[in-house]
């Protein structure tokens, strides 16, 4: 499969020429006012308007005028779909990017997310949304019965805010136990995602990395020497980076727990695991879900997705407030009984992580998964998740030096850049892999197809693999050729800042 | 493929200890498609439909169907942070666009795309200021009207940082120069207002609020939001340091408070600022191409010294946002900025006509919201409302809040009749 992707251009050149062309035309100001040659121009070269502002409210009370970009709906719609065409999602092609999980996201969830009856205000009386809260109440816990936890917060928007909100629950019981001043070490491996470094340095703690072992777990002697009673947390992830489930987690759990810390699960692996091991019978005390990963909310570019935190039973008083339970039954609509359910602070809450309930939108869309999906599907998912990963590496060139790995592989490139391999492989059709880290694999290439490709697909990317393996140093840095840009240049991106249309005046 | 990898069984794929081996079941059934989608449905119906004058840091307009239309694109949609912009340059040109068109909003050079909520963008800046501030201090002051969800969150990112959230108090819905000039002194590294304010008063000393802050070496962080900046005064200005606000109030509907949490500052603070920023460059065929750049800044390359922890953030909903103030333009945004003015005007002098209201309480100018005093007890008010088939505010044993914009003001009179029955 080949992939040659939408490229709209205008240049200044022959923009001159369509200039003398519409000469008669002078109320759109023309992209070639910048000089730039360019892909599809921006909103405000296409036609952009200065009103004044004239307001019921006093002149010192408003601004005098406000200058936006103003087109047709027509015209709107063309700028971005041409957009949309210069980029590329899951529904694209093969997304292999490791550590993210870009699974396919079904449609039907985005179709529930939109109905009416899900659009209600955050302050409404728990009476008037027992249609929220039950859907609430349920993902709460459906997560808790995945992750083998007790309690569950829907509340932190993002895994790195779920890694924050354990933090403070750490925080929060240390203190209790009076440990608080003393315990302000948080251990993290060296292969974490950064997320947890600075979730940890944001909590106010001191981190200790700690050194991987030769076979890229955790080296439980290290490990050893770096707990002791300052310290509050230790953060893994399992199946780790590489793609290796701690085998000895039993035993880092024992040495943690001696030490009177608690045990946190980074949940960015979990689909490794569904149906087949839970973090909370592993020794885990708290955990957070990537449900844009594992429960298939798309990623939207960036976001948003949603962290909920789970945890054991010790420490359900310190989640965020509010939390939802059942508070009795009443005869429903159908046949059976409907819940009752209400809001609640649970009795020592660290308060909120979020200004009201989290990412709504997004735990709609991971409830109406994981309800589609059941024990039968979750558990088929981290199946072909696995067996994909390895099916992939067994036709790869490159060398992968860690195993046996689950969802997700290393590979290295060896003598060649993981990010010009990157660049190439676009060239083949499919994205890349995420490059350069861990940094325990020398040029890394960390490769997660997840459960949705199959034999066809994996081919198609082992076979971009391997035609970029063979493809000298100069057809890499060249690379790449089909996509809508060219190479480009991330220096003078940062040497030369233009982070508005404003400030690319008189470039 | 298992013949491939050498295997009989899938399972003889993980490397999973007997111990820890999970061999129970989860008790979820699975559902087809079609049962799943009327179980959501189902659930979800069991909310009353009640017709929302809801506001108070989350707000309702009417979100253009292009908007839906085009975000759901899936090559938008389903794609993940712009890691390899070659291929994802329509994404990335879209958050430049959000960039450029709030830098036009807040006056300020450099927006990112984008903090979770009003809240966690606060608590960035209060972040951002001890990391640039001129003096030694630790002191973050905030008005009494400040949301306690807001203030909360607030206390939570900062408390690592070692720095205190302090009220200051506010004088009938707005900053009281004196009473701000005697809390303040050199320990402060940010004092933080809103224009409008969590009560809907338009903000009439901002100016002097800048002047403070600027004389103590602290930063002045202004809230607000799209609709509001398109005819308030702009926070550069005024002598905002840094803008946070929700920018959802463009872009989604109600959401049951899912927001974007907008982040805008001077540039001279480029380099502390959190999450992402999408800049401007070339590729090797010399045309214009976009990039996220200063990446130096962020978690997954400086670790426990970045700018913020956030990676995942609000991409999508900064689509979104971008595409309804796009498709308003200038005019129409103004347009729907003075609605939400003369809206919450005119539905705060019908209440003051309904004997038993009192509105509105503060003696200011107002944007989509007010304050109303009433005779009977507020709560009961709300809980007859709700019977009646509305939702309004209770803030006080007396005191009720009431939002109105273009979303709900086909319903101000039945709300008004409502009112008379019940207050």
């Amino acid at each position: 499969m080949r992939y040659d992707q939408a490229r709209w251009t205008h240049d200044a050149a022959s923009d001159d020429a369509d200039a003398s062309e519409d000469a008669g035309e002078t109320d759109h100001a023309h992209a070639d006012e910048t000089g730039d040659d360019q892909y599809e121009p921006l909103l405000a070269e296409k036609n952009s308007e200065e009103v004044a502002v004239e307001s019921p409210l006093p002149d010192e009370l408003t601004r005098d005028s406000v200058e936006l970009p103003d087109l047709s709906e027509p015209e709107l719609a063309r700028h971005y779909t041409r957009l949309s065409q210069m980029n590329y999602g899951v529904d694209s092609g093969p997304y292999p990017l490791g550590s993210c999980t870009m699974k396919y996201n079904p449609k039907f969830t985005e179709d529930v997310a939109a109905l009416g009856d899900a659009a209600v205000h955050p302050d409404r009386s728990d009476r008037s949304v027992q249609g929220s809260l039950g859907l609430l109440h349920g993902l709460q816990d459906y997560l808790a019965r995945i992750g083998g936890m007790d309690a569950v917060s829907l509340q932190p928007p993002a895994g790195a805010a779920g890694e924050f909100t354990g933090i403070l629950v750490a925080k929060a019981y240390h203190e209790q136990h009076g440990e608080g001043e003393q315990r302000d070490e948080i251990i993290v491996p060296d292969s974490a995602h950064g997320t947890n470094f600075a979730s940890a340095a944001l909590g106010g703690y001191d981190v200790v990395e700690l050194p991987s072992g030769e076979d890229g777990r955790v080296d439980l002697e290290a490990l050893e020497a770096a707990a002791s009673d300052r310290t509050a947390l230790f953060m893994l992830t399992n199946p780790n980076t590489l793609g290796l489930f701690e085998r000895d987690i039993e035993a880092i759990a024992e040495i943690i727990h001696d030490a009177g810390g608690l045990l946190y699960y980074d949940g960015a692996n979990l689909n490794a695991l569904l149906g087949r091991a839970r973090p909370g019978d592993m020794g885990f005390d708290i955990m957070h879900y990537n449900v844009h990963k594992t429960f298939a909310t798309p990623h939207g570019g960036g976001g948003p997705g949603a962290g909920p935190v789970g945890v054991t039973d010790r420490l359900a008083e310190f989640l965020p407030a509010p939390r939802v339970r059942e508070v009795g039954r009443s005869e429903g609509e159908g046949q059976g009984t409907d819940g009752v359910y209400e809001l609640f602070d649970p009795e020592h809450t660290v308060g909120k992580v979020h200004g009201f309930e989290g990412n709504w939108l997004v735990l709609v869309k991971t409830y109406a998964y994981i309800a589609r999906l059941g024990d039968e599907g979750l558990a088929d998912a981290s199946a072909k998740a696995v067996l994909n990963a390895n099916y992939l590496a067994e036709q790869v060139d490159y060398e992968i030096p860690f195993g046996p790995f689950h969802h997700e592989f290393v590979a290295s490139a060896g003598d060649q850049d993981a990010a010009d391999v990157a660049k190439r492989m676009l060239d083949y059709g499919v994205h890349p892999p995420t490059t350069k880290w861990p940094e325990i694999v020398p040029e890394a290439l960390m490769t997660e197809p997840t459960e949705i490709e199959n034999k066809a697909t994996l081919d198609q990317l082992a076979e971009a693999f391997d035609a970029v393996a063979a493809d000298d140093d100069e057809t890499l840095a060249d690379a790449p050729h089909t996509t809508t840009a060219r190479r480009i240049d991330q220096t003078s991106a940062a040497r030369d800042l233009r982070l508005s249309w404003q400030a690319l005046d008189g470039e | 493929m298992l013949a491939a990898v050498g295997a009989d069984e899938v399972t003889e794929l993980f490397d999973i200890p007997e111990s820890v081996a999970f061999d129970g079941e989860f008790g979820i059934d699975a559902r087809t498609e079609q049962r799943a989608e009327r179980h959501v449905r189902d659930l979800l119906a069991r909310n009353d439909d009640l017709t929302e004058f809801l506001g108070r840091g989350h707000y309702d307009h009417y979100v253009p169907s292009l908007v839906d239309h085009i975000s759901q694109r899936s090559e938008f949609l389903t794609s993940y942070t712009q890691y390899q912009p070659e291929i994802t340059q329509g994404f990335l040109q879209a958050l430049f666009e959000y960039q450029s068109m709030l830098v036009e909003l807040t006056g300020l050079g450099v927006v990112n795309a984008s903090m979770y909520d009003h809240a966690t963008a606060l608590a960035e800046a209060a972040l951002l200021a001890a990391r640039v501030r001129s003096t030694d201090g630790d002191r973050v002051l905030v008005p009494d009207y400040l949301l306690d969800a807001r203030r909360d969150v607030l206390e939570n990112y900062t408390d690592g940082a070692g720095l205190s959230v302090e009220t200051y108090a506010t004088d009938d819905g707005n900053v009281d120069p004196e009473t701000l000039a005697d809390a303040i002194d050199d320990d402060a590294v940010l004092v933080y207002a809103e224009n409008p304010t969590t009560l809907g008063t338009v903000e009439e000393h901002l100016g002097a609020v800048s002047d403070l802050a600027a004389d103590h070496g602290a930063l002045f962080c202004l809230g607000s939001d799209p609709v509001a900046l398109s005819v308030l005064q702009e926070p550069e200005s005024v002598g905002a340091d840094v803008v946070v606000g929700d920018a959802a109030t463009l872009g989604l509907p109600t959401a049951y408070g899912m927001g974007l949490g907008l982040f805008a500052c001077h540039e001279e603070f480029v380099r502390q600022v959190p999450g992402r920023l999408v800049g401007a460059s070339e590729d090797d065929a010399d045309r214009r191409a976009y990039t996220l750049t200063l990446q130096t800044r962020e978690q997954h390359i400086r670790r426990e010294r970045a700018t913020s922890n956030i990676c995942t953030n609000q991409a999508w909903v900064a689509l979104r946002t971008a595409i309804h103030a796009a498709y308003l333009g200038p005019g129409g945004l103004v347009d729907l900025a003075n609605d939400c003015v003369r809206l919450a005007s005119d539905l705060a002098d019908r209440l003051d006509a309904v004997t038993g209201v009192r509105a509105p309480v503060h003696d200011r100018h107002h944007f989509r919201e007010f304050v109303a005093r009433t005779d009977r007890p507020a709560p009961a008010i709300a809980r007859d409302l709700e019977t009646e088939g509305f939702a309004v505010h209770a803030v006080g044993d007396h005191e009720l809040q009431v939002c109105v914009t273009d979303a709900n003001r086909h319903a101000a009179d039945d709300l008004v009749a409502a009112v008379e029955e019940v207050a």
